[in-house]
């Protein structure tokens, strides 16, 4: 009953006192809210902060610091002395012959950090510096078009399969099973061998090698994204958008996947992480992305050329690996500052 | 059952015709898909109801009440019988088809919390359907939301204001809105107002009331609360395990009722005033499960007045008894 007084009351003074009230009132959508609490967890502004400072590094980094190029060597040349002993027995006593060869070769490899190259150059004679940046630049780009493709193809495939259920869920589900059965690593072997065979320029494999990650990637998202429309499929607003007619297609992408959202962002940066972390250990392996280019990952591998490197040149190696270490501890710090900001549980 | 199903004799009176409708869900399939045992959630369910009436269905939880009412708006898939709105047979209508259909018949739901899509404003719940369905020019579309808020009970500046910040009671405001803004005929109400406290209840019913003689909206008012329906239905159907065990108007049925079951279930609401002794008839048990419900009349596990040897054996007749007052009782016949 006190609606109807209220109701009156509302009608009479509609043009006059609705606008100082609105003013009082701040709007405060889900996505404001959720940026607010991401940017009060202090990790999550670390982990941003690190993976902006290598996007910065790797993208616009070469464009202001152009002394080297990705694959440009150093030839200003490089003197090198070897010292060959040798020992001969004459009458019995022992002689030492010491010689001192004096070698000057073409390439300035194996420099120590400078004012000329910032980080030293590695064993070929190019820039650790410059290529760190290019490498991040491979790394990047490659891990954020797999993610991208994943996410594509789990939400289509999850989204159908939580959708419709049925048969068509059952054989996209068991898809899945097969595809995450398969070992990775070894059906990579193969596949970098058929690459390698058949020529392929060493700039496009990493290409061809992150459709493959993709390929055996996307399960666990369209798993998450049909567990999600699972649930979210019988809420009662998903009966009342069948009963408002509505189409299938604006049911999925309308209704059903701007929910799925939270989870999916957190899973999408969580696995930029891994996939840094994969194309890392594929170049490593030499799968990935091969000499002249760099890469994070065949940075690292240099030391499986030399000992001594390993030992005595940590410059050449040791920067890459804390490129890898910041990428992936930033992209999961950001995931988790977004699983906290994102849980509707936590309210303010 | 055959036999009715090819006579298209619609009463052109009647917005909606329900006739024999069923819906069973499986319980337990074989293998191969074959449906072994099965719950039967609607049963036999015929009435008629004229534009601009309100019809109560009343009955225990698990009765059935929801889902006659999805079975009749094709959430559901029927089991047979017919559904017929505005003199069309909408029984067997794909679900593009039914799109057409679905801006005349609308619900509001029980539940005003999990009803609203939680990531949209109030704006933009309201304005998809309208722009869905084309009811109003895209230029004019803002100023017809802003109309209906306003309409019912909902100040201007909710525009942009997202489901979580209201209450109940304004959620189902927001709830009858969406419902209204295709222009329906007719509205099926899941129990509005069960999920609100009384006071709030009062204003919903009381807006409900209102909009049904603004906009000529006919009414299916399901409830569990009597003193809910009697306010506001013109008829009422009772339920019990699936079946319309009666149905007749609102004075019929409250100053006579036929069946033991709503006998039973009127004198079970209470009285304002303390003097008056209730004569509460008390049923004994539960209601039977619905998967297997009981041989011959499906109350006579607790009807009072069940006469052995002919209540558990033969399902009672539902006779009209004049006045378009309905019922299935064997007791009835006797007399």
């Amino acid at each position: 009953m006190e609606e109807i007084t209220k109701n009156e009351v509302m009608e009479d003074t509609a043009e006059t006192e609705e606008v100082p009230h609105e003013k009082t009132v701040r709007l405060m959508s889900p996505t404001r809210m959720v940026v607010r609490r991401f940017f009060r967890s202090k990790l999550s502004i670390i982990g941003l902060i690190m993976v902006v400072s290598l996007f910065l590094f790797s993208f616009v980094g070469p464009l202001v610091y152009t002394e080297w190029g990705e694959i440009e060597l150093d030839e200003s040349g490089k003197t090198e002395y070897s010292i060959s002993e040798t020992t001969y027995t004459v009458n019995g006593e022992e002689y030492t012959v010491r010689q001192t060869t004096e070698k000057t070769l073409k390439d300035n490899f194996l420099a120590p950090p400078s004012k000329e190259h910032i980080l030293g150059t590695d064993n070929e004679g190019y820039d650790i510096f410059v290529r760190l940046m290019y490498g991040g630049r491979i790394s990047l780009i490659v891990s954020f078009i797999a993610v991208f493709l994943i996410t594509i193809l789990g939400v289509i495939l999850g989204g159908i399969a939580g959708f419709f259920g049925g048969a068509i869920d059952n054989i996209i589900m068991r898809l899945c099973d097969i595809l995450i059965c398969l070992p990775g690593v070894p059906i990579l072997l193969i596949i970098s061998t058929i690459l390698d065979a058949s020529g392929i320029d060493a700039k496009y494999r990493i290409y061809l090698l992150m459709i493959y990650l993709t390929f055996i990637s996307w399960p666990g998202t369209a798993r998450l994204v049909r567990g999600q429309i699972l649930s979210l499929r019988e809420q009662e607003y998903m009966v009342a958008a069948e009963a408002m007619g509505y189409s299938t297609s604006r049911k999925i992408f309308k209704h059903l996947v701007p929910n799925v959202m939270p989870q999916l962002i957190v899973q999408m940066s969580l696995s930029l992480g891994s996939m840094i972390l994969y194309e890392a250990t594929l170049s490593y392996l030499n799968l990935g992305v091969k000499a002249p280019y760099a890469a994070w990952g065949t940075m690292i591998n240099i030391i499986s050329t030399n000992q001594d490197i390993l030992q005595n040149h940590l410059n050449v190696w040791v920067p890459a690996g804390i490129c890898i270490v910041i990428a992936v501890l930033g992209f999961n710090f950001i995931g988790d500052g977004l699983r906290d900001a994102l849980d509707p549980k936590a309210r303010r | 059952m055959a036999e009715e199903k090819t006579t298209q004799q619609f009463d052109p009176e009647a917005i909606l015709e329900v006739r024999n409708l069923r819906k069973c869900f499986p319980i337990k399939k074989t293998f191969t898909g074959k449906v072994k045992q099965e719950l039967i959630a609607v049963d036999n369910v015929s009435f008629k109801l004229k534009a601009g009436e309100t019809l109560g269905i009343v009955g225990e939880s698990g009765c059935g009440k929801t889902t006659l009412g999805r079975t009749i708006l094709k959430l559901h898939e029927s089991n047979g019988g017919q559904i017929i709105f505005e003199g069309k047979d909408i029984t067997n209508l794909k679900s593009s088809e039914m799109r057409e259909i679905r801006k005349k018949m609308q619900i509001i739901f029980q539940d005003p919390y999990s009803s609203l899509p939680p990531r949209s404003t109030v704006g933009g719940i309201l304005s998809e359907p309208v722009e869905v369905h084309n009811i109003v020019p895209k230029s004019q579309v803002k100023d017809y939301v802003l109309d209906l808020m306003d309409k019912c009970g909902l100040r201007d500046y909710y525009y942009e204001r997202y489901p979580h910040e209201f209450s109940g009671g304004q959620r189902q405001r927001i709830c009858i809105a969406r419902a209204l803004s295709v222009n329906p005929k007719l509205v099926i109400c899941d129990e509005p107002v069960s999920a609100l406290d009384v006071s709030i209840q009062a204003q919903i019913i009381n807006l409900l009331k209102k909009l049904q003689q603004d906009m000529n909206l006919t009414y299916l008012f399901i409830s569990h609360d009597l003193s809910v329906v009697k306010f506001i239905s013109d008829k009422i159907g009772v339920m019990y395990l699936g079946s319309m065990v009666e149905f007749g108007t609102k004075e019929d049925i409250f100053a006579n009722p036929l069946h033991p079951y709503t006998e039973a279930l009127f004198s079970a609401i209470p009285q304002p005033d303390p003097d008056i002794k209730m004569n509460r008839i008390i049923l004994k048990g539960d209601i039977p499960s619905p998967a297997n419900p009981p041989k011959g009349c499906r109350f006579h596990t607790r009807c009072p007045k069940a006469i052995a040897g002919l209540c558990d054996e033969v399902t009672p007749e539902y006779r009209d008894f004049g006045n378009g007052h309905c019922a299935a009782c064997h007791l009835l016949n006797k007399d």
